[in-house]
């Protein structure tokens, strides 16, 4: 008995454990800077929209990428789906901006599920290339027909009702801006909630040591394949809320472009740390709305040398330099 | 001669050009991918350079054509060599991402110095003279670059295979593929090796990107436009085989002139899915080892 107790895990240990999923007062942060934006900065709740917005979306990458390990150069294909469904449900007749996201969101869930199901059997370069070969295909077969997806010109047409039968979408994008803000902050719930079940942790056993959690008796494959379908939906939800944002669909939410932007982005802020995405989008996509107007060659140029900057010395992201500063100057114990 | 049989003719024979030219492109980036286990998607950019170099070459300078390919070549083989140094080096074991993520990085950069330097347009080509026109081969006549580029094609390809069969530095190359650490330990200088084969890959995607520049075109998106063809033909033929990329070019350069002739209104769809099927169908591609 006595040896049982003297193996029990030191109690710093437990308590490290146990508050880990327990919410911390810097958590608030995004959300009091999100909610002061729409005040200070009225003239920017366009970009602030598209900001949230791909928040969502690289929220949707950091799950499947940073936790369960998979990834991926194809999360378009569910950002895009998702955003032609909002787009076609609106463009005929049925303007209803919350179904439409569910609907939308079912829809991209159910291209993660039936396409993991066949792709996730595979591993390393073979899933790479599958993964983008999903997108490329329903990149061409939306650019292909045309009748229904306007093709190259995009999808055009669309009237999205008020949300709730109350907020009208306004031309300063304050109704756009508040709509995302909510969608994000749900969908950051789920996946904490997420990341932090055993559900979650079990991802990550598989991320560090898939012959293990097999000896174990994980279900590898079904859990991949969960979690590839729930970020599937975030992803499909994110599109959607371009969609309706914008009232227009462009053959460019489908785009390697788009897959590869998103990645980028949180690489920049930090993968596997679920505010990765916080950091990276608004950090990636302010500059870029500084820089890429006034010559987008140069911003080119610039990400791409900022990336193979990442890439090299700072694998982390910004969040992982952080905690390297915070955990230097903090005493040691 | 009835029209469909014409209609078969003129799809092989311009599936054959174009699948040369994807060949000569892809086959760097499956030895390289297959040697050192790197995921380049920038391959593409060496082809672009050595497309930019052999058009500039020979629109602002009159140089002449064999010349301004063999610079294409050399250009490509030794840009090759510098980034090899400086930056795929450091991320040989790494996992797939970082060297996804470093290769697009790269791309971008190409892109944007391509545009600045020569404009967002794309680069004409104009065969020399003695290759433009038609050759006639009795039943049919053919353009005459484009059989040009099958021929050279075939030329290169077979030198490909006996240098790589024949040659102590390909038999040094299949020992590194097989079994890295075994060729390291019976004194194989890897580090060199994996710095030679990378200057050959991408000297001749710099070829295969000057020859074909006809096919497709030169322009700052090249690297990123037709990255996915690239990387069907290498996923497809399976890693580090110079074979496998060969037939795989030839499915893929037959195939999608077949599908963008026969059924334009699907675009590359087919190609995709086709794709898609053979890879679930063989993880390792046609003649990958598992």
């Amino acid at each position: 008995m006595t040896a049982a107790l003297d193996a029990s895990p030191p109690a710093a240990a437990v308590n490290a454990l146990a508050r880990r999923h327990r919410l911390r007062p810097l958590e608030a942060l995004p959300w009091l800077a999100a909610t002061a934006a729409f005040f200070v900065f009225p003239d920017y709740l366009p970009l602030g929209a598209q900001i949230l917005i791909n928040i969502l979306f690289a929220l949707s990458v950091d799950l499947i990428l940073g936790y369960a390990g998979i990834a991926t150069l194809g999360q378009a294909a569910f950002f895009g789906a998702g955003a032609y469904t909002a787009g076609l449900l609106a463009a005929h007749g049925w303007g209803e901006p919350i179904s439409g996201l569910v609907i939308a969101g079912l829809v991209a869930g159910i291209i993660g599920l039936l396409s993991g199901a066949v792709i996730l059997r595979t591993r390393s370069l073979t899933l790479l290339m599958l993964t983008l070969m999903i997108a490329v295909m329903l990149q061409e077969a939306a650019n292909k027909a045309g009748s229904i997806t306007g093709g190259a010109d995009g999808l055009q047409g669309m009237s999205v009702w008020q949300v709730l039968g109350l907020f009208r979408f306004d031309l300063f994008g304050r109704t756009a801006y508040l709509y995302c803000l909510a969608l994000l902050f749900l969908g950051w719930l789920a996946a904490r909630q997420l990341v932090h079940s055993p559900f979650g942790r079990s991802l990550t056993g598989i991320r560090e040591n898939e012959a293990r959690m097999h000896a174990i008796g994980s279900p590898v494959f079904r859990r991949r394949l969960v979690i590839y379908a729930i970020s599937a939906v975030m992803a499909g939800v994110a599109g959607a809320l371009l969609a309706q944002t914008t009232q227009f669909v462009a053959l460019e939410v489908l785009s390697f472009e788009r897959s590869g932007s998103v990645l980028i982005m949180l690489i920049i802020g930090g993968v596997g740390r679920l505010y990765g995405a916080f950091i990276g989008v608004p950090l990636y996509m302010i500059a870029q709305d500084r820089f890429a107007q006034a010559d987008p060659v140069y911003w080119d140029f610039w990400i791409g040398l900022l990336l193979i900057i990442v890439v090299l010395f700072a694998r982390t992201g910004v969040l992982g330099l952080f905690e390297q500063l915070l955990r230097r100057w903090s005493p040691r114990r | 001669m009835s029209t469909a049989l014409s209609a078969f003719v003129s799809i092989a024979f311009h599936g054959l050009a174009y699948a040369m030219v994807l060949y000569l492109i892809s086959v760097g980036l499956s030895v390289t991918m297959g040697l050192m286990g790197f995921v380049n998607l920038a391959h593409g950019v060496f082809a672009a350079a050595g497309g930019y170099v052999m058009t500039r070459l020979m629109a602002g300078y009159g140089v002449p054509f064999p010349l301004a390919v063999a610079a294409a070549f050399i250009a490509a083989a030794a840009g090759g060599v510098v980034l090899e140094r400086l930056l795929y080096r450091r991320l040989y074991g790494a996992d797939d991402l970082a060297q996804v993520l470093m290769s697009v990085g790269l791309i971008f950069m190409s892109v944007a110095t391509a545009k600045y330097l020569w404009g967002p347009l794309a680069q004409p080509m104009t065969p020399p003279s003695y290759l433009s026109g038609q050759v006639d081969l009795g039943f049919r006549s053919f353009p005459t670059y484009r059989s040009f580029l099958i021929v050279a094609g075939a030329v290169l390809v077979t030198l490909l295979w006996l240098g790589l069969e024949r040659t102590r530095f390909g038999a040094r190359v299949r020992a590194a593929v097989d079994n890295r650490r075994m060729a390291q330990s019976v004194g194989i200088n890897t580090a060199g090796l994996f710095t030679a084969t990378f200057a050959l890959g991408s000297g001749l995607a710099g070829l295969g990107g000057a020859l074909g520049a006809e096919i497709l075109a030169i322009d700052p998106g090249y690297g990123l436009e037709h990255l996915v063809y690239f990387l069907i033909v290498v996923a497809v033929g399976g890693l580090g085989s110079i074979k496998g990329p060969f037939f795989a070019a030839l499915l893929l350069g037959v195939a999608d002139t077949g599908f963008k002739y026969l059924l334009p209104e699907f675009g590359a769809f087919f190609i995709y899915a086709l794709t898609l099927a053979i890879l679930l169908w063989r993880p390792q591609g046609l003649f990958g080892r598992a």
